[in-house]
């Protein structure tokens, strides 16, 4: 199969790799980069397992081509925060046990940070609308939520 | 008495550091070098003879290393094991791949193992299958009638077993009943949908003998016993690890073909192969839940006293049995007494054959449905009687000073006190006060229904005489000579939070911080024995384990001290980790010391054995039975529908709590499954066996926004069974809250005339139903 070159910037490193043109976006940050936070759970747009920012904008992973990701910015979970300085959403889902199994949390965190970017001070109702495309089968979402407010109040207060 | 510091606590958990940074190690992130990856062509047929197939051009297809089929391995890979055990159950052998005839949608046929994941799914296409289709039946009643399609020719009546339950008189209590409340129910299939698919990982040595197998599994240790069959490797060159798990739900709480075929391939390509299942393949090829259909009738007094119940059920168990698959249906049998003094009672179940995927444990497994039985039926009796729904249920209960209660069905209910969970919950709810509002809806034109649910439940599985593969579990403590404590649990949590809960009861015990403890589960060569996580079990019976080891190696720790400190151990108090002499608390010696002193083994006591590590293998004398009363206000539009939760209490007792968070957590989740039930969820097969809710795209799972806010409370009565008084709490919330939601829509109906809905509630359904009473009503008024 015809190879493609493709470079792009992952948490804030440059990458640069010859590519199938049909590998997806997240194959490609699981298997050839290594970030395997980034999960699968459905292939088809729907859990939101695979939620990533590309270019600032919260997107499934399973269901873009690497080459459409060409030249963007990706942001996955092993970017968003570091093990002394969690990120506020990070920390929220710790404090408010907002996962178990631990599976659908990464993209969940990334959805929930596009989330805050656009409504710095949700209501309950905005963030269960705004987690629409990720699935939990766990929690219930009710953690979830309290964990989403309480990052939203932490940034607030940090600004 | 040391004072508890921990255990009670809303201790956050350990293990959430390296998910929430996406760094713990899902099956598919386990990366080996190596590797070739194997895709599974599946049956499209339900039920169809394999006349011809032809696999060369997948063989030659680039990168394409070896395609399997179902009749090259018949003979080297042992059959796909069940372990519920039945005098009438008829088991037909299922191939790790299908041999001659294929049973439903989904089945393995070929398996194809390449050098990377494309590659193999692009060779799955160039495999040619020449298919008979043969008559299906994807319907278990249909499945019963003559003439029906017989799916194995051994049994063509299509009966998988048969299981009875009757105790008490019932002839009697129905020729004295006053009335007789009928009701037929639909308990249907569900997708259990783990978010993490399932995988699996093996790796061969031939030059150590030994077969490792990563797989996101909940039993770890059984399925290393029944690969060793399967594969027929001694059992002590096979290791399974059960590394990161993303769900389980009962779905992972089995042995699956795919187990024995990516073992058997690495054995035979001397190299590691992995498969990741795709969620089509999962909503196919991985257990279902529920599937019975059921007929209750039920003999009451006019006071609403229940003499007697009878349930026939048929249960659909799809082609072929999985590992426990025949005694989930029992279970509803034993648990139909509900919350109540039945003294005559009787169940039938008939295990049909059906060409679709198998049922097996999902959340509640066999609980729910008889949860949902007698919580139907009893408000379908309080309708009929117009007696209030909390009036019945107080009624029948048994009162706290008759526990040990013993019921018809003949289990030993170990402690309960049913009033209090539920006065807690009609006082949360403003019960009341709902009521009144329900009254002046109706005037207005709007339905309001409340619905309740008093669910008691069987957990904290269990006494071995009454499972299927042991009900033991193990547990081991070991002070390092540093101080560090490591503890080992043959219990394998997948979400559930035991690195933390079990720390806790440890870091209690030894009085040392909690970083200083690390849980470790899930790998049989490291945990020496093991039954695994289900059945609301791991804290009830693992967490006694490790409790009772704690112990044991606090009384070693002890001898070693008044060793040391030359003192009589009796005459020695423990703590903040230190033992010293009664009085004299300068003279004394850290846990951490003694450890140290235990493995230098210089100066023990005579006879000792060094180390200072034990093992405690806990065997429960007795299930337990948490209890709990669920409220869910509803209101209903008639004109749409839909269906609005207006607020949702729970109030559960799971005994003894060792982590309120955690416990929460298990009850919102299993809640959310509870209402995914009843509102929501449905497997759907065709006339045909096609699977029509094959993706996430057709099968509704509840998403945040089809979620109420929860409120939660508890009510403590610990159990007597083990020492730590804790019940289990993994399905409470799933038993006991699907009931509640449909006794309120149906209360909320009952103005139109309705008694009953079966699942799901789906906005069409309640709209029909609505139309369909109203204009009966039009035409009788005309
Ligand atoms: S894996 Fe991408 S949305 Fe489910
Ligand atoms: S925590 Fe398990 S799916 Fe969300």
């Amino acid at each position: 199969m015809p190879q493609k070159r493709v470079s792009l910037r992952i948490n804030g490193r440059d990458y640069t790799h010859e590519v199938e043109p049909r590998l997806l976006l997240v194959h490609y940050l699981r298997d050839m980069i290594g970030l395997t936070g980034t999960h699968i759970g459905c292939e088809t747009s729907i859990c939101g397992a695979c939620t990533v920012m590309l270019n600032g904008e919260a997107i499934k992973s399973c269901t873009v081509l690497t080459v459409q990701a060409d030249g963007g910015e990706v942001l996955t979970i092993e970017g968003l925060g570091r093990a002394e300085e969690l990120h506020p959403l990070q920390e929220g889902f710790w404090e408010c046990h907002g996962l178990q199994c631990g599976y659908c949390t990464p993209g969940m965190i990334l959805a929930a940070y596009q989330l805050l970017l656009r409504h710095p001070d949700p209501t309950e109702e905005e963030i269960r609308r705004g987690l629409d495309g990720n699935l939990c089968r766990c929690t219930g979402y009710q953690h979830i939520v309290d964990a989403v407010q309480y990052a939203a109040r932490k940034m607030r207060e940090s600004k | 008495m040391p004072i508890s510091k921990l255990v009670g606590a809303r201790v956050k958990r350990r293990e959430d550091p390296r998910l929430i940074r996406g760094l713990a190690h899902y099956v598919d992130d386990i990366q080996l070098p190596n590797v070739l990856h194997a895709a599974i062509l599946r049956s499209p047929y339900a039920h169809a003879r394999i006349r011809a197939m032809r696999t060369d051009q997948a063989r030659r297809h680039p990168g394409v290393v070896a395609v399997v089929t179902g009749n090259e391995i018949r003979d080297q890979v042992g059959c796909v094991p069940v372990a519920s055990q039945n005098p009438t159950l008829r088991v037909p052998k299922r191939y790790v791949l299908a041999v001659d005839k294929v049973c439903f949608v989904g089945e393995g046929v070929v398996v194809v193992v390449a050098e990377d994941r494309y590659a193999a799914r692009d060779a799955l296409d160039l495999i040619e299958v020449d298919y008979e289709p043969l008559p299906v039946v994807s319907d278990p009643e249909k499945a019963l009638a003559s003439g029906a399609p017989v799916i194995h020719p051994e049994w063509p009546d299509n009966v998988a077993f048969r299981f009875d339950l009757k105790q008490g008189n019932l002839a009697k209590a129905f020729k004295e009943a006053e009335r007789v409340v009928k009701q037929r129910l639909i308990h249907q299939r569900l997708a259990p949908i783990a978010i993490e698919p399932r995988g699996v990982l093996a790796r061969y040595l031939p030059g150590e003998d030994e077969l490792t197998l990563w797989s996101s599994t909940q039993i770890p240790h059984i399925l290393k016993t029944q690969l060793s069959v399967m594969l027929k490797l001694p059992e002590n060159r096979v290791r399974v690890i059960a590394p990161e798990v993303g769900g389980g739900f009962g779905s992972k709480l089995n042995v699956y073909a795919e187990e024995g075929l990516i073992g058997h391939l690495a054995i035979k390509l001397k190299r590691p192969v992995k498969w990741i299942e795709g969620r089509r393949e999962n909503m196919q090829g991985t257990i279902h839940g529920r599937g019975q259909v059921g007929e209750v009738e039920v003999a009451v007094k006019k006071d609403g006293t229940i003499l007697g119940l009878q349930y026939r059920v048929i249960a659909d168990i799809g082609a072929y049995h999985q590992l426990l698959t025949p005694g989930i249906p029992p279970l509803t049998g034993l648990m139909l007494s509900g919350a109540y003094k039945i003294p005559a009672l009787a169940i039938e179940v008939t295990g049909v054959f059906t060409n679709k995927v198998a049922t097996d444990a999902y959340r509640g497994a066999g609980r729910p449905e008889a949860t949902y039985v007698i919580e139907r039926i009893i408000d379908r009796v309080a309708q009929e009687l117009a007696i209030d729904p909390v009036k019945i249920r107080q009624k029948n209960f048994p009162r706290p000073k008759e526990f040990p209660f013993k019921t018809a069905t003949g289990l030993i209910y170990d402690s309960g006190n049913y009033q209090g969970a539920l006065n807690k919950a009609l006082r949360l709810s403003g019960y009341q006060g709902w009521r009144g509002e329900q009254r002046k809806l109706r005037e207005k034109g709007r339905y309001l229904g409340i619905g309740l649910s008093t669910y008691v439940e069987i957990c904290g599985m269990g006494p071995s005489a009454a499972m299927p593969a042991g009900g033991w579990e193990s547990g081991t403590v070991r002070v390092e000579p540093t101080g560090k404590v490591t503890v080992l649990t043959g219990v394998s949590p997948h979400g559930q939070g035991q690195e933390t809960s079990f720390a806790q009861i440890v870091a209690d015990e030894f009085g040392v911080p909690l970083d200083d403890i690390h849980v470790i589960h899930g790998d049989t060569a490291v945990v020496p024995s093991g039954i695994g996580t289900f059945g609301s079990r791991a804290t009830a019976v693992g967490g006694t384990a490790v409790f009772q080891a704690a112990q044991k190696v606090k009384e070693k720790a002890r001898e070693i001290a008044a060793h040391l400190l030359e003192s009589d151990p009796e005459d020695l108090v423990f703590s903040e980790s230190r033992f010293s002499v009664k009085g004299v608390p300068k003279k004394g010696v850290s846990l951490q010391e003694i450890a140290l002193e235990a493995h230098l083994a210089r100066n023990l006591p005579k006879k000792m054995e060094p180390g200072l590590t034990a093992t405690s293998v806990f065997e429960p004398a007795n299930f337990t039975f948490p209890f709990g009363a669920h409220i869910c206000i509803v209101e209903v539009d008639p004109e749409t529908g839909r269906i609005e939760i207006r607020k949702y209490v729970a109030v559960d007792d799971c005994g003894k709590v060792i982590n309120p968070l955690l416990v929460d957590g298990q009850i919102h989740g299993g809640i959310a499954q509870g209402l995914g039930q009843a509102l929501l969820e449905e497997v759907v097969y065709d006339e045909e066996g096609q699977l029509l809710t094959g993706s996430l795209m057709d099968y509704a799972l509840p998403k945040a926004e089809d979620l109420p806010r929860l409120e939660l409370a508890r009510t403590e009565t610990p159990t007597p069974v083990n020492p730590l008084g804790v019940k289990g709490v993994g399905e409470a919330g799933t038993i006991g809250s699907t009931p509640a939601i449909v006794n309120a829509v149906v209360d909320a109906l009952a103005p139109f005339g309705v008694t009953h809905v079966d699942m799901p509630l789906k906005p069409e359904k309640i709209w029909r139903l609505c139309r369909e009473k109203k204009e009966r009503r039009a035409e009788g008024a005309g």
